[in-house]
Parts: structure tokens; C-alpha cells; sequence
């Protein structure tokens, strides 16, 4: 239920971004990553550069890159094709529902079986909505906003990654160097912003001054 | 974007969704996780996230918006107090367009 909710949402966005109708007919049951798109989306639309797109979209599917260390031990026998194609289908609900049902870290013959239930399930959950929304999008006029529910849904997804002080800090250093920097050319605004953001996070997880050691007086 | 290069752009999406999804079992040798990751790993999604929405929100047309008659500001107030109240993505988002609609289409904001 969710995740066709999820999808109906990413397919109005996609069908009320401007873009070609069948680019995004091919974007949904290509790229297959909810947030990314939606990520992506307003930077396509307004002509970035394509290395700014992919960029923000690799930043935003980053907590794929940690799952991905876990799913290793399960599925490192299998030969590379294989793999790609596990790769691409491992998406959060997935990831949740596998570990979850084999919490033990090693491979077994009745894993694939049940991957591929449940992946090819995810799959046309995401894509009935998804494409549904992209065509009942079309036929909304432009001017009632219903592509702000995609805006609405990061917003969301951003608020629930809010943990702590330092990520509220991060966040709004984001998105404040987001809007000063507007006017440079390329959108790279957005990658401005993340570059910031990431500093400012790190520097407060290091940034405690410590006193010289001898090490550094010599230099 | 449109044209060849709006295609060129999805396919590279579709590559990035299958390496971040297996950065850590494409590749035969074991890699660790490296630290930096970890910590940026905190921030960055957070960040892109915010850099894409804010000036969604807060701008129009390249500029600052310098009315308080935008139906975007009170449909993101209500979207995020729903969110902080009740931590539900969907209703965030029928929340958010509960607002903007009767605003957008009732009084032209």
C-alpha cells in the first residue's frame, strides 16, 4: 500500500515535470528508485547538466550503498550477471523483508526463490501507480500544483532522516546554500549545497580543537 | 532535457540505481566500508535531498518569493507539522496538497 502510494506520487511528478511524456514512461520502468527520481526530476526539467543529475541522485541512494555490504555474504556465490540483476532489484522494502526472514548471513538455495517474489512484487506495485500516475498527471491542468506532491514526499523523506542536532544543522546548511547559491549557472547550486552540508556535518563529528601534540610542534 | 540527452540522462540513472545497490557484492575482492562513508553517509543524502527541495519551496522563477500569498509556504508548514506530529510520509504529502489545492485553485496563490 505504501509503496503504490509512494509510486502514484512519483508518477505525478514525473507526468507534471515537463519533460517528454514517453522519456518518463521509459525514466519509470528503468530507473526503478523512487527518491532519485523524484531528485532528479527538477534538475532535468530546468536543464542542468546531466553530471549535476546523476550526481544528486547518487547522493540520495547512498544508504544503498551500506545495505549493499550486507546483502554480500548472501549473494557473493552467484556468477556477476547474476548479481547485477540482484543489484538492481534490491530496493528498501526488499532489503527489509530478506533480512528478516533469513537473518542468518550466508547463502542459501531457497533465497533466490524468495528474492525474486518479492522483487518482482515491488516491481509491478511500483510500476502500476507509477505509470498510472505519469498519464493521470497529463490530464490534470498544470497550473492546479499537483507536481508539488513530489516536492511534498522528499520533504518528507529529508524530515525523517532529521536525527539529530548535527543533521538538522547539515539540513538547513543544505538548504540555505541551496537558495544563496540560485543563481550559478549548471544547478550547481545543488551540488554546492551538499559539498557544504557534508563539511559542516563532519566538521562538527571532528571539529572538537584539540591541543598540538609534540608530533605537530616539530613540523 | 529532451531529445537524446533526457535519454542518455535515464540510462546513467538506471546504472547509478544498480551500483549503489551493489557497490559492495559487484566486485569479487572484499572491500570494507570505509570510514568516510559512513560519516558522509549521515549527511549527503540528507543534504541532496534538502538542496533540491528547499528552492522548490522558497523560490519562483530563479528568485526569492517576496509574497506571503504562495500556496507552496503553508502547504510545506502543514506537510512538515504533520510529518513532526504523527512521522508518516503519505500523509505528509495528502496533508501538504490538502493545503495547496483549496489556496492554489480557491484564492490564486
Amino acid at each position: 500500500m505504501g509503496i503504490a502510494a509512494w509510486g502514484l506520487v512519483a508518477g505525478v511528478a514525473m507526468g507534471k515535470s515537463g519533460l517528454p511524456l514517453a522519456l518518463m514512461v521509459f525514466m519509470s520502468l528503468t530507473v526503478f528508485a523512487g527518491s532519485a527520481q523524484l531528485a532528479a526530476l527538477p534538475l532535468m526539467a530546468s536543464g542542468a547538466p546531466i553530471w549535476v543529475a546523476w550526481a544528486t541522485a547518487a547522493c540520495v541512494n547512498l544508504r544503498f550503498v551500506i545495505f549493499s555490504a550486507q546483502w554480500r555474504p548472501y549473494f557473493m556465490p552467484y556468477p556477476l550477471g547474476t548479481r547485477l540483476r540482484l543489484a538492481y532489484f534490491t530496493a528498501d522494502l526488499n532489503y527489509v523483508m530478506f533480512m528478516r526472514r533469513f537473518p542468518e548471513p550466508r547463502p542459501a538455495p531457497e533465497q533466490l526463490p524468495y528474492f525474486w517474489g518479492g522483487a518482482a512484487t515491488n516491481w509491478v506495485a511500483w510500476q502500476v501507480p507509477s505509470l498510472t500516475g505519469i498519464f493521470l498527471a497529463d490530464a490534470i491542468p498544470v497550473h492546479w500544483g499537483i507536481g508539488f506532491a513530489g516536492t511534498l514526499a522528499l520533504l518528507g523523506l529529508g524530515l525523517s532522516l532529521l536525527t539529530d542536532r548535527a543533521t538538522g544543522v547539515a539540513g538547513l546548511v543544505a538548504g540555505c546554500a541551496a537558495v544563496a547559491a540560485y543563481a550559478m549557472p549548471l544547478k550547481l547550486n545543488i551540488l554546492v549545497a551538499i559539498a557544504a552540508a557534508v563539511a559542516i556535518g563532519l566538521l562538527m563529528d571532528h571539529g572538537t580543537p584539540r591541543p598540538p601534540s609534540a608530533a605537530e610542534d616539530r613540523t | 532535457m529532451d531529445g537524446w540527452e533526457g535519454f542518455v540522462a535515464v540510462i546513467g540513472l538506471t546504472v547509478i540505481t544498480v551500483v549503489t545497490r551493489g557497490f559492495f557484492f559487484l566486485s569479487e575482492r572484499e572491500v570494507p566500508i570505509p570510514n568516510w562513508l559512513r560519516q558522509g553517509l549521515r549527511y549527503a543524502p540528507l543534504a541532496a535531498l534538502a538542496a533540491v527541495v528547499v528552492p522548490e519551496i522558497v523560490m519562483h522563477q530563479g528568485r526569492l518569493i517576496a509574497t506571503v500569498l504562495d500556496a507552496r509556504i503553508y502547504a510545506a508548514l502543514a506537510a512538515a507539522s504533520w510529518f513532526w506530529w504523527r512521522r508518516d510520509i503519505l500523509g505528509t504529502i495528502v496533508v501538504g496538497m490538502l493545503v495547496l489545492l483549496p489556496l492554489r485553485l480557491g484564492l490564486g496563490w
